[in-house]
């Protein structure tokens, strides 16, 4: 406990260092070009100390409540003891790891519900569209998203399958659900697809991937190890074009039954 | 102050359910499946305590601080009406964070070492970094050409799905020209880019600059600059791959 008060300061100081170019070219634009001072300038001043204590603070507790623990899970659910290791003697089969595809999807799901900058863009569009767009709702169906990416990226790795097919038919997916969806959901659900993978979802992802690829035989963690991030980052944009559709298309249903009834 | 101490009390229970999915899914596993103890639960409790204040102030932070600024600068440079530093403004954000990205720098050194495995590039320390830093600048420099992208787009109304569209497209053939170690690379080098200080930036400067924009609509208009950060970034190094090897 003693040490706390430095891994604070550590923590703080890397943030900031972190922060240091977006100050210096806000700064420059502000001063050379603008010239003109934005209102609540205290204020703003304020709340943005209170993010970087913010993040400093959230980043020093994953790294020593969760990401350790989610790490050792994560390799000890891909060791081949919690698996049997007499069943793999006979070559692998990809039901073998069903243990770890539950986990791989629940800890998709969990880590994408706290990450912050998911808050921040669901906050904006329920602002934006006047309250259409309910936050938890929007962040739950990207969560879900996240979770069924991450466990069919788990799948690929155990298959050995190749990533361009996955990658490229979820392009495919994506396309048909844009063209059946309202336009004013489908820049939001593509803005999903790169906020989910952030300060909570890629370390702990990222384990899950290495893990797996250097205990499966065959796998390279060097090749087959990267792409989990790449599924994380594609599946919440399906997710969340699919629950704007079957939103919708409730709403329509309900309309149309109760102008039966009247 | 009653009002801030409330205000406050309703956020961190907020954050408490956000953070409730982890703390379940981590302990139903180690409990339930793996039957293992905590290994020194103290300090878990301890962390998680940080977690929970640091979401907290995080979000109200987000509020009084990050969007109002996001907001305020949009609205500076609409009421400029000078577009050229807008764009030179975007590409600077884009760039200026991507670059420092700690996330981008530990995938860039991974993306390094595949690529000595696979013999693309001479397996020793100075030509993996030199490999590294010019894989950081490709993808710098396309998040950077990615927000001039996206703004173009709020100056003009153009429908975002066709760019995202053509850019999947474009993805997909250059899947099959580029070196296989590098696609795995390329597709999770989107993902990356964005951290959690730029996206309520970026986020805030796009609906802003949507709503200050007469005859643009926030939800349709203001966002989408993510999506061209995250699209971007694959393409250039999937063409980074082709012209290295």
């Amino acid at each position: 406990m003693t040490e706390f008060p430095r891994t604070f300061a550590d923590a703080l100081l890397s943030t900031l260092l972190d922060v240091a170019p977006i100050v210096a070219i806000l700064l420059l634009f502000q001063l050379v070009f603008l010239r003109r001072k934005p209102p609540n300038l205290r204020r703003i001043a304020a709340g943005s100390v209170l993010v970087l204590v913010g993040l400093a603070l959230f980043l020093i507790g994953l790294e020593s409540a969760l990401f350790p623990i989610g790490r050792t899970m994560a390799s000890q659910l891909t060791a081949p003891e919690t698996l049997g290791a007499e069943r793999l003697a006979d070559g692998i089969d990809w039901h073998d790891y069903l243990l770890l595809y539950a986990f791989a999807a629940a800890i998709g799901f969990a880590t994408t519900v706290a990450e912050p900058s998911l808050v921040a863009v669901a906050i904006k569009a329920r602002d934006a569209s006047g309250g259409a767009v309910h936050a938890w709702g929007l962040r739950i169906a990207v969560a879900v998203g996240v979770a069924v990416g991450v466990a069919l990226g788990c799948f690929r790795i155990v298959t050995g399958t190749p990533l361009p097919w996955y990658i490229i038919g979820s392009y495919v997916v994506v396309m048909l659900l844009t063209f059946r969806s309202s336009r004013t959901i489908v820049p939001l659900a593509y803005d999903s697809g790169g906020v989910t993978t952030s300060t909570v979802t890629v370390p702990v992802v990222a384990a899950i991937g290495l893990g797996l690829a250097a205990s499966v035989p065959g796998r390279s963690p060097l090749i087959d190890g990267f792409g989990l991030i790449a599924f994380a980052s594609v599946f919440p944009i399906m997710s969340v074009l699919g629950y704007s559709i079957a939103a919708s298309w409730l709403a329509r249903r309900r309309k149309s039954r109760l102008s039966k009834e009247a | 102050m009653t009002q801030f101490l409330s205000a406050m009390l309703g956020l961190t229970l907020s954050a408490l359910r956000d953070l409730a999915p982890i703390i379940l899914v981590i302990a139903f596993f180690q409990v339930v499946v793996l039957r293992q103890p905590f290994p020194d639960l103290l300090s878990v409790l301890i962390g998680l305590l940080c977690v929970i204040a640091g979401l907290t102030l995080f979000i109200q932070g987000l509020e009084s601080g990050l969007f109002p600024l996001g907001e305020a600068l949009a609205q500076g440079f609409a009421q400029k009406g000078n577009a050229i530093i807008l764009l030179a403004f975007g590409f600077c954000l884009g760039f200026g964070t991507t670059i420092a990205e700690p996330a981008l720098i530990a995938v860039a050194d991974e993306a390094a070492a595949v690529a000595a495995e696979a013999g693309a590039i001479a397996n020793d320390d100075s030509a993996r970094a030199t490999y590294a830093l010019e894989l950081r600048m490709v993808v710098a420099v396309s998040v950077g050409a990615a927000i001039v992208l996206g703004i173009l787009r709020i100056l003009k109304g153009w429908p975002i799905h066709w760019l995202i569209i053509g850019g999947y497209a474009l993805v997909t053939t250059m899947t099959i020209f580029a070196p296989a170690e590098i696609v795995g690379v390329a597709y999770d080098s989107g993902g990356v880019t964005t951290s959690t200080i730029t996206v309520p930036l970026v986020t805030a400067l796009g609906v802003g600059l949507a709503t200050a924009i007469r005859g643009r609509n926030p939800m349709v208009d203001g966002f989408g600059l993510i999506a061209f950060a995250s699209l971007t970034p694959m393409i250039c190094v999937l063409a980074y791959g082709m012209l290295a090897s």
